[in-house]
């Protein structure tokens, strides 16, 4: 019989911690966060617009940008620690074992060249491939992500696309090294929902065939539902609710994700008003004693204004919410 | 008699509930190669036909949504409309006067102020230089809605506060927010503007859903009350079925169907509108398995002859690969298809 190593995950992050030091002191951005993603395995994270997340990418690629730094914590790819590593080490692993699908497709893109050149030059960076080879395989990366014509179509200049094919170019480039992680930040926001499909498909895909890891943010539930096998929600800095994509979506136990699930408008649903969450996350030098959420919660308590919840084990998920505390659970079920 | 009392209320028709009237629109492109490799290459000028014959029209007051495969040119309409773009054909007429008459000038830049645009990427559209303060109260400036310096910053804090901001977030600058606040800064300095008629390019499509709902809930408030006009391009259909009172459907350039939302989303003609609801992702994960649009998406350089849905649709004869169809009327629905006509398709 062979002994199987115990399956280690592909990314593993601990406890991190972004700060911005400012002249009126010092904002925490991501605040105690640790997830891991195994192999062949997607998760998604959502979670209120500016609660994080695309930090929390950001530092796992090493790209935080000054002065935002790493104040504690850890990352580890494969196993070895990379977030300490000097810049030229860093720069190799990203692109060649993480790619990056940037939420604002006009960093990762150089509105002088065209799309030919800064995909052939990629792929040669990583991959031992003429340029006659290098060019051929950026069409039919072109072609896979959905783009007609790709022959044409891949002498042209970024501002020449609209502003999903140059989404789906970016997408290109960050496959273009076959890496081991992907981190896709809004990957299909500016997609329609066929193109959405297809690069949906072109991830999981790659999951399975080459046993990719991808971190997907999102704000489309739709594309977590289909896309996801795990899902975290941050909330100002934190993860709020982290478990299998059924239990979060269908089944969600804290007080915000169940406010999120409830805002997704649906077809047929005739309202006059959307639900939404009352309130607004709190700003990053103003977020309140105990439970960060607390100003907004529908079911807030006492200790809500004191304590702040850690994650803990809810069924299948697990949860920073205090609801869930032994003793109220005691309390719910005694009376 | 009859016919004399319909033509004294009907003077001024367009004026009285049309807003925008666009006939005809089209934009192209040139995206050939230099000179010297075409004629090494020996091949011709490319061209894409962005928006190829588009007609459609706005109610005073309403929701007009644009969906459609990307690239298929809504943000290249949007653009033609605020004047960002001259057209390569066709008419655009702004409260009843044609935006493209040489006389119009004035006009047009008096229009142009009442429009505001949000636009798709929030990156580009905020000047990283200015603080957030400068950049809402731009248009507050432009159009001397306010001259008084507290007053500014009065309103500025109050809509910082409408879009779920802070009225403190204003002494920062755009670097210093997330996607999604970036986008409400660029919604907030839209609104700042007074404008009767908006164009929201994927307004909301950066932000959470509750955001989103704040944004939208806010945006049809304020319909309400200013009487506004939206033009809204967004690829979230569940979004369009709730904000819209008109919806048009966009392939290749042109415009295939356009109709009522309930009666768009109820009882869809044209054969590729039925293949985009039927692609909507499926969120109770019921394991409905959504049905993508089958084919390729052909490129606007080289078009289809007749129909360009035609290499893609089921319904397709020899027809539709040799004769465009035009938009006529059916049930209420502007369609243009060869089978609705025929009636092989109801
Ligand atoms: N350079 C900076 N200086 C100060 N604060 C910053 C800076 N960059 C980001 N932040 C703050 O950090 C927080 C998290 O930002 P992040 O971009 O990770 O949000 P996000 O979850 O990706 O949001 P979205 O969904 O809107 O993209 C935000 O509140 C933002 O204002
Ligand atoms: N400035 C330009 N130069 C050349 N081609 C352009 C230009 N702007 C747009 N195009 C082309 O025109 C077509 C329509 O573009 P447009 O941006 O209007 O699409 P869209 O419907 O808004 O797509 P998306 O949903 O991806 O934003 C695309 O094929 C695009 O590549
Ligand atoms: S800890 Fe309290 S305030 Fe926070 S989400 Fe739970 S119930 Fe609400
Ligand atoms: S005109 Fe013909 S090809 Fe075009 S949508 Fe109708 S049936 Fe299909
Ligand atoms: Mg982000
Ligand atoms: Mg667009």
């Amino acid at each position: 019989m062979i002994v199987v190593p115990a399956n280690q995950p592909l990314l593993e992050v601990k406890n991190l911690r972004i700060e911005f030091p400012t002249r009126r002191g010092t904002l925490v951005a991501v605040n105690d966060v640790s997830l891991h993603i195994d192999p062949g395995e997607v998760l998604g994270v959502v979670g209120e617009s500016g609660a994080g997340k695309s930090l929390t990418g950001a530092a796992i690629i090493g790209l935080l940008e000054p002065p935002g730094r790493i104040a504690e914590g850890q990352i580890m790819l494969e196993g070895r620690r990379i977030d300490d590593l000097p810049y030229e080490e860093m720069r190799r692993i990203r692109g060649r074992r993480i790619g990056a699908i940037f939420q604002d497709p006009l960093t990762s893109l150089n509105p002088l060249y065209t799309v030919s050149r800064q995909l052939v030059e990629t792929i040669m960076t990583h991959l031992p491939l003429s340029e006659k080879e290098a060019r051929a395989r950026a069409i039919e990366l072109l072609q896979e992500v959905g783009i007609p014509s790709a022959e044409e179509r891949v002498d042209h200049y970024p501002h020449q696309f609209s502003g999903g094919m140059r989404q789906r170019v970016v997408i290109a480039l960050a496959l273009c090294a076959e890496p081991r992680l992907i981190i896709a930040d809004e990957p299909t926001t500016a997609l329609d929902v066929s193109i959405q499909a297809q690069i949906i498909s072109l991830l999981k895909r790659l999951c399975k065939e080459h046993q990719t890891a991808v971190m997907l943010v999102t704000h489309d539930m739709g594309v977590i539902a289909e896309a996801a096998d795990r899902v975290a929600v941050m909330y100002s800095g934190r993860i709020a609710e982290i478990g299998p994509v059924r239990e979060v979506v269908l089944n969600a136990k804290h007080p915000y994700t169940h406010g999120l699930m409830g805002s997704i408008p649906h077809i047929g649903h005739d309202v006059d008003e959307l639900t939404q969450i009352q309130g607004a996350m709190p700003r990053l030098t103003e977020i309140p004693a105990g439970c960060a959420f607390n100003p907004r919660c529908p079911k807030v308590f006492d200790r809500c204004y004191h304590d702040r919840p850690d994650l803990q084990p809810v069924e299948a998920s697990e949860v920073a919410c205090h609801l869930y505390d032994a003793e109220e659970r005691r309390a719910a079920a005694g009376d | 008699m009859t016919d004399t009392a319909v033509t004294t209320t009907d003077a001024r028709p367009a004026d009285a509930r049309t807003l925008v009237k666009v006939d005809d629109l089209a934009r192209y492109f040139d995206v050939s190669p230099p000179l010297l490799n075409r004629l090494i290459e020996r091949t011709g000028r490319a061209v894409v036909r962005a928006v190829d014959g588009v007609s459609f029209e706005i109610g005073r007051g309403e929701t007009f949504s644009l969906v459609g495969e990307s690239g298929c040119g809504k943000s290249t309409v949007a653009r033609l409309i605020v004047g960002l773009y001259r057209p390569t054909d066709g008419s655009i007429v702004f409260d009843g006067v044609d935006m493209g008459q040489p006389g119009a000038r004035s006009f047009r830049q008096g229009v142009q102020s009442r429009m505001q645009m949000i636009f798709q990427d929030p990156y580009a559209s905020l000047n990283p230089r200015w603080r957030v303060t400068n950049i809402i109260a731009e248009p507050i400036h432009a159009r001397r809605l306010l001259t008084d310096k507290a007053e500014v910053n009065r309103r500025v804090g109050e809509l910082l506060t409408q879009v779920g901001l802070s009225p403190k977030d204003g002494e920062k600058y755009p670097h210093e927010f997330s996607g999604g606040q970036r986008q409400r800064i660029s919604i907030a300095r839209a609104l700042a503007g007074e404008p009767e008629f908006l164009i929201c390019d994927e307004p909301t499509s950066a932000l959470d859903v509750s955001v989103q709902s704040q944004i939208l809930n806010l945006m049809k408030e304020l319909q309400r009350s200013f009487n506004l006009t939206y033009l809204f391009i967004s690829h979230d259909l569940a979004v369009v079925y709730h904000v819209s009172t008109t919806v048009g459907v966009m392939y290749l350039g042109r415009l295939v169907e356009w109709a009522e939302t309930k009666t768009l989303f109820n009882r869809p003609k044209h054969p590729y509108t039925r293949m985009l609801l039927d692609a909507i992702p499926d969120l109770e994960m019921t394991g409905r398995q959504r049905v993508p649009v089958a084919g390729e998406v052909p490129s606007p350089i080289n078009p289809p002859s007749g129909c360009p849905f035609h290499p893609r649709c089921p319904h397709a004869n020899a027809r539709c690969a040799a004769e465009r169809p035009v938009l006529r009327v059916f049930d209420d629905t502007h369609v243009a298809c060869h089978a609705v006509e025929e009636g092989r398709l109801s």
